[in-house]
């Protein structure tokens, strides 16, 4: 069966930004195609510039070299097409209630507008469960409930792309476990396409239904992997997630081994 | 094996029970409720002032070096009644509404110009460093020269003494905005004008806020010490010149009202305006605590 054209195509993109005394290479010629309703997951090491990828696709920087395209459109500036949700627990404006922050989500990027923008804010506040803080502040909300309305917020803009960088990693594992969950559920109702950062192994296996492997410093793409959530036994006899701590681990003893022979 | 070392004992498993443990939640009693309430707790602390203040007066009992208290409430009434207090104090307030927003005006222009360049950052940077630690008062001379002896010297000292607090103030508020909330604002496709006036000032105003104050302050010591320097102008003078005039004559307990008037007129705007500003806003936000 041929494939449709993707939504997302990401060509030979080399990232780069400079600190106060280096010019830093985050990811080296990195190709990968995200398909509409995938839950697309960039997995690798600290270091491997998957945050700085996200970011480009976001909009926030501008690749040294390739292209960025969503909907044939090469991405040239941040738009609300593609909604970031954070890992900080400060992403929600703090001036404004949980209603309010999903409502101005709408209307200031002039998707919706007046009663409209409301109910379809007030719709998918009950979805993540938080009808009944609606006209709470976020400093009285707990963290995970913080993330529950960042995650309204960015399916309420219905955007093409959900674009989220590690946004369970700040949460205690209880919480993240019930929010893994949350999301795949979400996903079976509405099935938007998202792009999800994670450098946890188990929470790449479980969210994701394809799998970018990245190797560090500078990351490059190092496999892409299928996924059904389950942690299958392949034909190694190893299981998914053990196959992935392999070959994200192997190389790293051996380099280990080099510097310590040296 | 590691099990053998350690000693078996009984797993359990228990019903919680959903009553019986006591007081869960209790009120308060009428004591430690009226304890709480900062406005009645500052309130005794005043009129344990008020009365140190009147048994000094009495046991020194020289009304033209220390008045007491009662005598000068009664001055403070007095002119209060007569009108010339209010006439004065309203005469003060007016130019000074006029120097803050004027400045606040200039200060919103300068940050606004420092956030879009980088020259502009640079040139706020300079003016500060350079002209926040030189008095205001002592760019009185120069005013005279250049306005005269008016309302418009006195609104020149003013500005000088509001701009540069709620400039470097605003400015280091926009500074420290989360790149987070920075990052959420272009999200939603927000750019210039539209960008700071929904993201970077809510963001920053817990800092505005406390220039606004700083620069409240400033100016109304700026313009009582203006007041004594300038002396009368166009007929009428402010609350300084009310001091002034009333120490020339020797009416101390009339000096010791017109200071008075210049306590309270503070304590009012520091603690209803500016501090139902803050309830509403920073404090409601959990911007502070």
């Amino acid at each position: 069966m041929a494939l449709s054209d993707p939504l997302l195509a990401v060509r030979g993109v080399t990232l780069q930004y400079k600190t106060k005394d280096h010019l830093v290479t985050a990811t080296y010629r990195v190709d990968f195609d995200v398909r509409a309703s995938d839950r697309f997951v960039i997995l690798g090491p600290s270091g491997c510039g998957k945050s700085t990828l996200l970011k480009a696709v976001g909009g926030y920087m501008q690749p040294v070299e390739g292209t960025i395209h969503l909907n044939g459109t090469q991405i040239r500036k941040p738009g609300p097409d593609r909604v970031m949700v954070f890992q900080e627990f400060d992403q929600l404006l703090p001036w404004k209630t949980v209603k309010q922050n999903v409502t101005f989500a709408l209307t200031s990027s002039g998707r919706l507008k007046g009663a409209q923008a409301e109910e379809r804010a007030m719709n998918y506040i009950a979805k993540v469960n938080l009808t009944k803080f609606a006209d709470s502040y976020p400093h009285m909300l707990s963290g995970g409930m913080k993330q529950r309305v960042a995650l309204a917020r960015g399916m309420a803009m219905e955007p093409d792309i959900l674009l989220m960088d590690e946004p369970f990693a700040a949460l205690d594992a209880l919480t993240r476990r019930k929010m893994q969950e949350e999301l795949l559920q979400l996903w079976q109702g509405t099935r938007f396409t998202v792009l999800f950062v994670t450098h946890s192994i188990p929470e790449a296996v479980l969210i994701g239904n394809r799998i970018l492997l990245m190797s560090p410093h500078p990351g490059q793409v190092k496999a892409e992997l299928n996924s059904d959530g389950t942690d299958p036994v392949g034909g190694d006899g190893m299981k998914l997630s053990e196959r992935i701590h392999h070959m994200l681990f192997s190389d790293q003893v051996e380099q280990e081994r080099q510097t310590y022979a040296k | 094996m590691p099990n053998d070392i350690v000693q078996a004992r009984p797993e359990f498993v228990r019903v919680v029970a959903p009553s019986g443990y006591g007081v869960v939640e209790k009120p308060l009693t009428v004591w430690e409720k009226f304890f709480n309430n900062g406005a009645l707790r500052k309130a005794l602390l005043l009129g344990l002032l008020a009365a140190a203040w009147q048994i000094y007066a009495t046991s020194l009992d020289n009304a033209l070096l220390f008045p007491k208290f009662s005598s000068t409430l009664a001055a403070f009434y007095e002119a209060l009644i007569s009108g010339t207090l209010v006439a004065r104090a309203w005469f003060s307030i007016k130019v000074l509404l006029q120097g803050y927003a004027a400045g606040i005006l200039l200060a919103a222009l300068l940050t606004a110009f420092a956030i879009t360049s980088r020259i502009g950052t640079e040139l706020l940077e300079t003016l500060t460093s350079m002209f926040n630690p030189l008095p205001a008062i002592a760019l009185l001379p120069l005013a005279l020269i250049w306005f005269g002896l008016g309302n418009a010297s006195l609104v020149f000292v003013l500005i000088h003494s509001v701009l540069w607090a709620v400039a470097l103030n605003t400015h280091s508020g926009f500074l420290s905005v989360s790149h987070t909330l920075r990052m959420v604002g272009r999200n939603y496709g927000l750019s210039g004008p539209r960008y700071v006036a929904k993201i970077l000032i809510p963001a920053a105003f817990p800092s505005i806020l406390t220039g606004m104050k700083i620069g409240w302050a400033f100016a109304w010591r700026t313009l009582i010490a203006a007041e004594l320097v300038f002396g009368v102008s166009s007929g009428s003078g402010g609350l300084g010149w009310f001091i002034y005039e009333n120490k020339n004559q020797l009416e101390i307990p009339n000096v010791f009202a017109g200071l008075f008037s210049v306590i309270i007129i503070g304590l009012v705007v520091e603690n209803l305006l500016f501090q139902t500003l803050e309830k509403r806003t920073v404090r409601r936000w959990g911007m502070q605590s």
